[in-house]
């Protein structure tokens, strides 16, 4: 039976050569790079390295990387690391990593602004922020509909405010050109295992003369930013993946976006009604679809061997809409119907075929009246 | 011959540890917060397989493990954590001067927050006295924080005297036993802390994760989160779950074997017994200490120059996390260790891997070059 993993919004598998980067620092290279004896030294070496490729991969100075265990603690440190009262501004549309710290920031008495998004899923630009705006906090693309956010317009209006500016990056480095300068971000959340990096390391990018106070306190890691022993091997890994991942990013967002438009042709010739969340600038790989007359949650349920999502993975409790595209405007039982699927390096145009005809048939079974009135 | 006789910073992965992880990297890419599928279905039993595994060897239940990004994360959220979500039982921390900068840095940024710190003085030999501890705490404390054993000297600390104390006034005991979960019996139906700090890669298993253990019961200990998001480990630590990671951490817990702690400490004693014939060596610390832990002050010879004339033999002249710094040991000054003698002192940990020819090889070259700097020196007569 073939197997298809179509969820690569939600995790990715580490890249064979990642791993082989990873391997030897694991048992043979083991020390802690805060030794001064030669292997730690050796380990310290390495974690450079990784600095220097992640930094590369987003058009920074390796100094202005911080390594974390993982996305959400990176975008932790960014919101409540800049934070220093004045008000909070993200968007309706954000991962929990982002609307969490924002909502815990408003509940310590910080005014928080929640800036909405229009039918295609994009954030709408105000004319202004608003001038005690301290913080601004969007996604550089969104994880459910892969919809890319104008990071550039409100990052303006935010300085402009005098605001620290940050971006999460989660979802779009990898697949899109991810540029600081170009995005005129502060801070950007990096996570190693959207990107074929192993999960438990993640990064934030710190601008050089941005100050941030540490959420995690300890001995002087990273700065002072983030203590605790390096996970030396997830951060080569990291480093990596980087690397693998500027080498060719223009060829893969090209072949992932030809096989998604192939998917989405397959599932709208085969499925009457069926409609596309999100439009304009969408991440290549990413398809979020809407199914006439069935929820989600049952489809996939009905194709075991398929692997995509409903929503986020972080969220994926109980059968409620995705509150990303109720902001969008579409009607909750039309959300009720949407199907996440995500494609990655190892999608082949057979699991394209092979998925799509999982869903069409999944559907005809489970909604025989609307598929037999088409027919 | 190279010999590694740092354990203390950090120990190799043991290469079951590592071969248990490795299906879980590439082959089984699933996010364990997945509900739609079984790949995601497949990574969540894979990390509370792990999660068993460890409650096993804590003796405690697995909804009581919240898995963290280390012992210095764990730390934080022990401390900050339970003085933030428990303003209404007190505000005041009992630590003592000996604990890792986790816990140190965290209370004094707890004072910050308002939150009042009593700073204990160990006893000489590193100990802490539960009567101090006692003589702390007030009508306002919330927690107490003692190490189960010391990174550097490897005192173990009489954690069941200090739990008694306090729980005899309603106060909660963390303890980061972190140095501990490699040699010691750790076992919290007889030693009934309320929150213990664990680290991975302190005990043959992956860095880049950690647990705090947080009892269950009532009162229920409530502990505020570091980090926020999509609501992972029942709310208190949001972020994708490390599977492979904690899957290590799992089978580093279940290879935990008593009778390697004998082995260790026998090489321990060879590797003490040889430096202490040079002369003018004294151990630092209890003899109630961790199995493969040994520090010694070298009368006449400076702990660095010693290191840089070994640099095959891997050790320490403090912990690894404060190394980038020339000050002597901040836990040996403030056990009374004068600063001369502080600047003189190494820490080995001895663990799995030793052999007897390696403790040999560090014993035989050790004190030759001892010898060397000492004839150098013209201070040392």
């Amino acid at each position: 039976m073939t197997v298809i993993y179509l969820d690569h919004n939600a995790t990715t598998p580490v890249l064979p050569e990642v791993f082989e980067a990873m391997r030897p620092w694991f048992v043979e290279r083991f020390a802690n790079p805060s030794s001064s004896h030669p292997a730690g030294v050796e380990a310290r070496a390495a974690i450079d390295r990784a600095r220097a490729e992640v930094a590369a991969l987003i058009g920074a100075r390796p100094n202005e990387i911080v390594f974390t265990g993982s996305g959400t603690e990176a975008s932790n440190l960014a919101i409540r690391g800049a934070f220093r009262g004045g008000r909070v501004v993200i968007s309706a549309v954000e991962h929990p990593a982002t609307r969490e710290p924002a909502l815990h920031l408003q509940r310590q008495g910080a005014p928080l602004t929640v800036l909405g998004v229009d039918g295609s899923g994009a954030i709408v630009v105000p004319d202004a922020l608003p001038s005690d705006t301290a913080v601004l906090s969007v996604m550089h693309a969104n994880n459910e509909t892969g919809v890319l956010q104008p990071v550039r317009a409100l990052a303006d209006l935010a300085h402009a405010a005098g605001a620290v500016v940050h971006a999460d990056a989660a979802q779009s480095l990898g697949k899109v050109p991810v540029d600081v300068g170009a995005l005129g971000v502060d801070l950007l959340t990096i996570a190693g295992h959207k990107l074929y990096a192993p999960k438990g390391v993640g990064a934030l990018y710190v601008r050089d003369g941005v100050a941030l106070q540490p959420v995690i306190r300890g001995a002087g890691h990273e700065r002072g930013l983030r203590p605790g022993t390096e996970n030396v091997a997830g951060i080569v890994g990291l480093g990596a993946a980087c690397a693998r991942a500027g080498a060719d990013l223009d060829a893969l967002s090209a072949r992932l976006e030809g096989q998604r438009e192939a998917l989405w042709a397959r599932l709208r010739d085969g499925v009457p009604g069926v409609a596309r969340n999100g439009a304009g600038a969408v991440l290549p790989n990413t398809l979020n679809v809407r199914f006439p007359g069935v929820s989600g949650n049952a489809l996939l349920a009905a194709c075991p061997d398929l692997a995509a999502s409903t929503g986020s993975a972080c969220h994926a409790h109980g059968e409620s809409a995705s509150a990303v595209l109720l902001a969008m405007g579409i009607p909750e039982p039309d959300a009720l119907g949407a199907v996440r699927l995500s494609l990655g390096r190892s999608t082949t145009d057979a699991d394209v075929a092979e998925a799509a005809a999982m869903l069409v048939e999944a559907w005809n079974r489970l909604h025989p009246e609307v598929s037999h009135r088409s027919r | 011959m190279d010999v590694y006789l740092d354990n203390h910073s950090t120990t190799p992965c043991d290469p079951r540890v590592l071969e248990a992880m490795l299906p879980w990297f590439t082959a089984q890419p699933g996010n364990a917060a997945s509900r739609s599928h079984k790949w995601g279905y497949a990574a969540r039993t894979a990390t509370e397989q792990a999660r068993g595994q460890l409650a096993e060897r804590l003796g405690c239940s697995p909804k009581e493990l919240v898995f963290t990004s280390g012992a210095t994360e764990a730390d934080n959220l022990a401390v900050l954590g339970v003085l933030r979500a428990n303003r209404a039982r007190g505000n005041h921390l009992v630590t003592v001067a000996t604990e890792h900068k986790a816990v140190l840095d965290a209370a004094k940024h707890a004072t910050t927050e308002g939150f009042e710190v009593t700073v204990l003085a160990p006893e000489p030999d590193g100990t802490v006295d539960p009567a101090a501890v006692e003589a702390a705490l007030t009508d306002r404390t919330v927690l107490v924080s003692v190490m189960w054993a010391n990174n550097e000297v490897g005192t173990l600390q009489p954690i069941e005297r200090i739990v008694e104390v306090c729980h005899a006034r309603d106060v909660w005991v963390h303890t980061d036993a972190a140095q501990a979960l490699s040699t010691c019996a750790l076992d919290v139906r007889a030693v009934p802390v309320d929150l213990m700090s664990l680290s991975a890669h302190k005990a043959y298993g992956p860095k880049g994760v950690g647990a705090l253990y947080v009892r269950r019961g009532r009162p229920r200990i409530a502990v505020e989160p570091l980090q926020y998001g999509g609501g992972h480990e029942r709310g208190m630590r949001s972020g994708t779950l490390p599977v492979p990671l904690i899957v290590g951490f799992g089978a580093c817990a279940a290879l935990f074997d008593p009778s390697e702690v004998e082995r260790v400490r026998g090489l321990r004693d060879t590797l003490r017994d040889g430096l202490l014939a040079v002369g003018g060596v004294h151990v630092n610390g209890s003899a109630h200490r961790l199995a493969g832990n040994l520090n010694v002050a070298i009368e006449g010879v400076e702990a660095e120059a010693l290191m840089l004339g070994c640099r095959d033999i891997a050790m320490s002249s403090g912990s690894a996390c404060t190394s980038e710094s020339l000050e002597p040991s901040y836990v040996l000054r403030a056990m009374g260790l004068d600063r001369d003698r502080a600047a003189s002192s190494l820490r080995f940990g001895v663990g799995r891997f030793n052999t007897e020819a390696e403790i040999a090889y560090a014993v035989e070259k050790l004190t030759a070059k001892i010898a060397e700097l000492r004839s150098m020196a013209h201070l040392y007569e």
